[in-house]
């Protein structure tokens, strides 16, 4: 550690810092990326050397890299020198009150259900009596802390726990990854850190929600969830309700790493502005997520329901390099007007005894793009490997299209894999079968949606289950008919 | 109730119900009867609102209100059950899930109050007895590997959580083994209102021995050709369609 402190030193360069030391006080960085924004991000948020050193390796490696251009998606040219990479002041709100916010939106909030002063919130209008909740979360921390468990923004972990954020930041998704994860490492605000001590079950579901400091952690954000041995944790990523956001180049990345027997649950539920019907505007999101079953036994689970952003890039991972580890990636998927996906998984078995389960449901409605890309990769060394996967996509109307690209590799003899998939397409037979019993076609097709993507809605927590069921519905409003 | 004038109906451009006139009364049973692809399904499915079928002229009240008019789902809401004759799967739905928001979407329309959760299984309860229905298949997906037989009782035990103003009873019979068609007959009886009616389509004089119908009618190509007493299912029964064939000069 002293020797990259050293090594830091000499390529920061002391002065040069200095040199940014009004700019810090302004609060204010230019619009752009070079060095010096690396840099300032770095300065501003007090890092000590070790980060500032693995922003700049990244920063430089992503100077070299070129945006990934495989993808079943049409991306519109990206300036990314337009784009403010750091802007403290998002954190005020906009608005006056809920006037003067989109009525669509609003109504939305309605259909889920969610209480008003959370409206407020996510809308981003002033709140000043959301102070019960600011109640509510300092006794979760207290009772975590008991339990040596460790939740806060990622900032936070940087200044409290410097020692964990080094031995495993960029453990999973290393610097050089892809040209979105190099970015992220580059010019990252903030996200969350969690750590789990040995042998510890985290009593409750963590969930940003809860979190001090969750709320506009930026369109780059880090997650970094380490699970000591023996150790259990459910996490919560998001909120079903449609945030407003003005960002419109979205790329996180999250990493997990389960050690000895650890499991970790990671759910999410993703809803960013998909644009309008036409398909102007969006958020376009680059993920990149990946798990690492380090230790012998491991587990990770990957639960996403996704209905969100304009264009959605993402494709949570597991690496199963623990003896008889276990991952699964179980997604729903839908699209609607002219939103674009491709999303999938990918599994990488290196333990012997190793085994992922994937189930991916793709929904297109509209006139969007929905598919699928997943890669099973079972190493020589990996033996008695299985995996089992399922990719089935559901059409709604004849204007949107869905594909499957499976990529399987498999190194020995004696491992299994199975792929299946199946398309199909909303039956009218079923919607009028609905409709005989007094059930209008919207909720139909709510109805028969859910019931398709059941299997992976089951997987995710209560409350969880219960909005993204509604969310599913909402998504498909005007879909038909 | 039902007053049915001049409809005719098309699909796919081939014209298949060609001037139906009926009418029915609250209290009546009535029995329609025909040869294998005459339209019966056909009519029932116009009557329902499927929309693959396209209506080109013609008019129907329900009630005193425009049938036509509706959407499906309205004219379910407005008291209009049909059992399908091949009733359709609907994988991850529950049986539950799916009753309980077809119940209280009609309670909606109708501005009463939504049934509570305890409340619904209470009602479902009573109503699976009525019918006799397995509870298992209640725990299931909407007909998803249902059997034929195990379908067709489904269908009524739905018709009797909806309790419908006219229940349009397509080959309910069919596929049924003798002691399940005798249970869903006592069903649809016990459910017999002075004010509902029911609309039985069917082949066979033996649904009609337990669910005696008023009136029965004959469709052929499309159009009623003969209505008259229960007796005409005796006659049926004994000399086929051939007679009304050559009744009508064919
Ligand atoms: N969707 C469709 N597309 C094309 N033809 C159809 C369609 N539905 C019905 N028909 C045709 O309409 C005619 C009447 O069919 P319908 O199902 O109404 O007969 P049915 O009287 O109910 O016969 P069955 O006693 O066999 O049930 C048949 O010739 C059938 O092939
Ligand atoms: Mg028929």
């Amino acid at each position: 550690m002293d020797n990259q402190n050293t090594l830091l030193n000499e390529v920061a360069g002391r002065d040069y810092r200095f040199g940014f030391v009004t700019e810090i006080e302004t609060d204010f960085i230019p619009k752009g990326l070079n060095e010096e924004v690396v840099r300032i991000i770095s300065a501003k948020k007090e890092e000590p050397d070790f980060m500032l050193e693995f922003r700049l390796k990244a920063y430089r490696k992503w100077l070299t890299m070129k945006m990934p251009d495989w993808a079943q998606l049409k991306i519109p040219e990206i300036d990314y020198q337009e784009i403010i990479y750091y802007a403290a002041p998002r954190q005020q709100p906009k608005y006056e009150s809920l006037d003067e916010v989109d009525p669509e939106l609003l109504s939305t909030f309605a259909k889920l259900g969610i209480p008003l002063e959370e409206q407020k919130m996510l809308a981003g209008v002033a709140v000043d009596a959301v102070m019960d909740s600011v109640s509510v979360k300092t006794t979760f921390k207290e009772n975590l802390a008991e339990l040596g468990i460790i939740f806060c923004s990622f900032s936070e972990a940087v200044k409290h726990h410097p020692d964990l954020v080094q031995k495993y930041l960029g453990m999973v998704v290393p610097p050089n990854d892809n040209f979105f994860a190099a970015l992220n490492c580059a010019v990252f605000s903030d996200g969350s850190f969690v750590y789990i001590p040995k042998g510890v079950r985290c009593p409750m579901e963590l969930s940003t929600y809860f979190r001090i400091n969750a709320k506009n952690t930026g369109q780059f954000e880090r997650t970094l969830i380490i699970a000591d041995n023996d150790s259990y944790v459910s996490y919560l990523e998001g909120c079903t309700a449609p945030m407003r956001d003005e960002n419109q180049l979205h790329a996180a990345v999250v990493e997990i790493i389960a050690l000895d027997r650890a499991e970790v649950k990671y759910s999410t539920v993703q809803n960013w502005y998909p644009g309008n019907k036409e398909g102007i505007g969006g958020i376009y999101n680059f993920v990149t997520k990946r798990g690492l079953c380090k230790g012998a036994s491991s587990k990770i689970c990957w639960n996403q329901v996704e209905t969100g952003s304009a264009i959605t890039w993402k494709y949570p991972s597991c690496i199963l390099a623990g003896d008889n580890s276990v991952a699964e990636f179980n997604s729903v998927a839908l699209t609607n007007n002219y939103q674009q996906a491709d999303t999938g998984t990918k599994m990488i078995h290196l333990g012997k005894n190793t085994k992922s389960t994937i189930v991916s449901k793709g929904i297109s409605a509209g006139h969007s793009s929905n598919s699928y890309r997943g890669l099973v990769r079972v190493a020589a060394k990996a033996e008695n490997a299985r995996n089992y996967s399922q990719c089935d996509s559901l059409l709604l109307g004849d204007h949107c299209g869905a594909h499957t690209f499976p990529y399987i590799e498999v190194g020995n003899q004696n491992s299994v894999v199975e792929h299946e998939a199946t398309t199909s397409k909303i039956g009218e037979d079923q919607i009028f079968y609905c409709n005989q019993r007094g059930i209008s076609t919207q909720d139909a097709i709510g109805m028969i949606v859910n019931g398709y993507a059941r299997e992976v809605i089951n997987k995710l927590p209560m409350e969880f289950a219960v909005e993204a069921q509604k969310l599913l519905q909402i998504s498909l409003e005007g879909s038909v008919g | 109730m039902l007053i049915i004038k001049d409809l005719h109906a098309r699909v796919e451009g081939k014209e298949i119900l060609r001037g139906i006139n009926l009418t029915i009364n609250a209290g009546e049973v009535h029995a329609i009867m025909g040869p294998n692809g005459s339209g019966k399904s056909t009519l029932a499915n116009v009557l329902a609102g499927n929309t693959n079928f396209e209506v080109t002229r013609g008019e129907v009240s329900f009630n005193g209100k425009d049938l036509l008019a509706m959407t499906a789902d309205v004219r379910a809401k407005e008291g209009l059950f049909l059992s399908f004759q091949y009733p359709v799967e609907i994988p991850g739905v529950s049986m539950i899930n799916f009753l309980k928001t077809a119940v209280n979407e009609s309670r909606k329309y109708h501005h009463l109050k939504e049934l509570s959760a305890g409340d619904f299984l209470k009602v479902m309860r009573e109503k699976k007895e009525m019918v006799q229905i397995d509870s298992q298949l209640t725990n299931r997906s909407v007909n998803e590997g249902f059997s034929g037989g195990e379908k067709k009782k489904n269908e009524i035990f739905q018709m009797a959580m909806l309790e419908p103003k006219l229940a349009i009873l397509d080959e309910t019979d069919s596929g049924l083994d003798i002691d399940a068609l005798r249970i869903v007959a006592n069903g649809v009886n016990l459910l017999k209102r002075a004010e509902n009616a029911t609309i039985v389509v069917t082949h066979y004089q033996r649904l009609l021995d337990y669910i005696v119908p008023d009136f029965v009618h004959v469709l052929y190509k499309g159009q009623i050709v003969k209505s008259a007493g229960k007796e005409l299912v005796f006659e049926l029964e004994e000399k086929g369609y051939d007679w009304i064939k050559k009744e009508l000069g064919e």
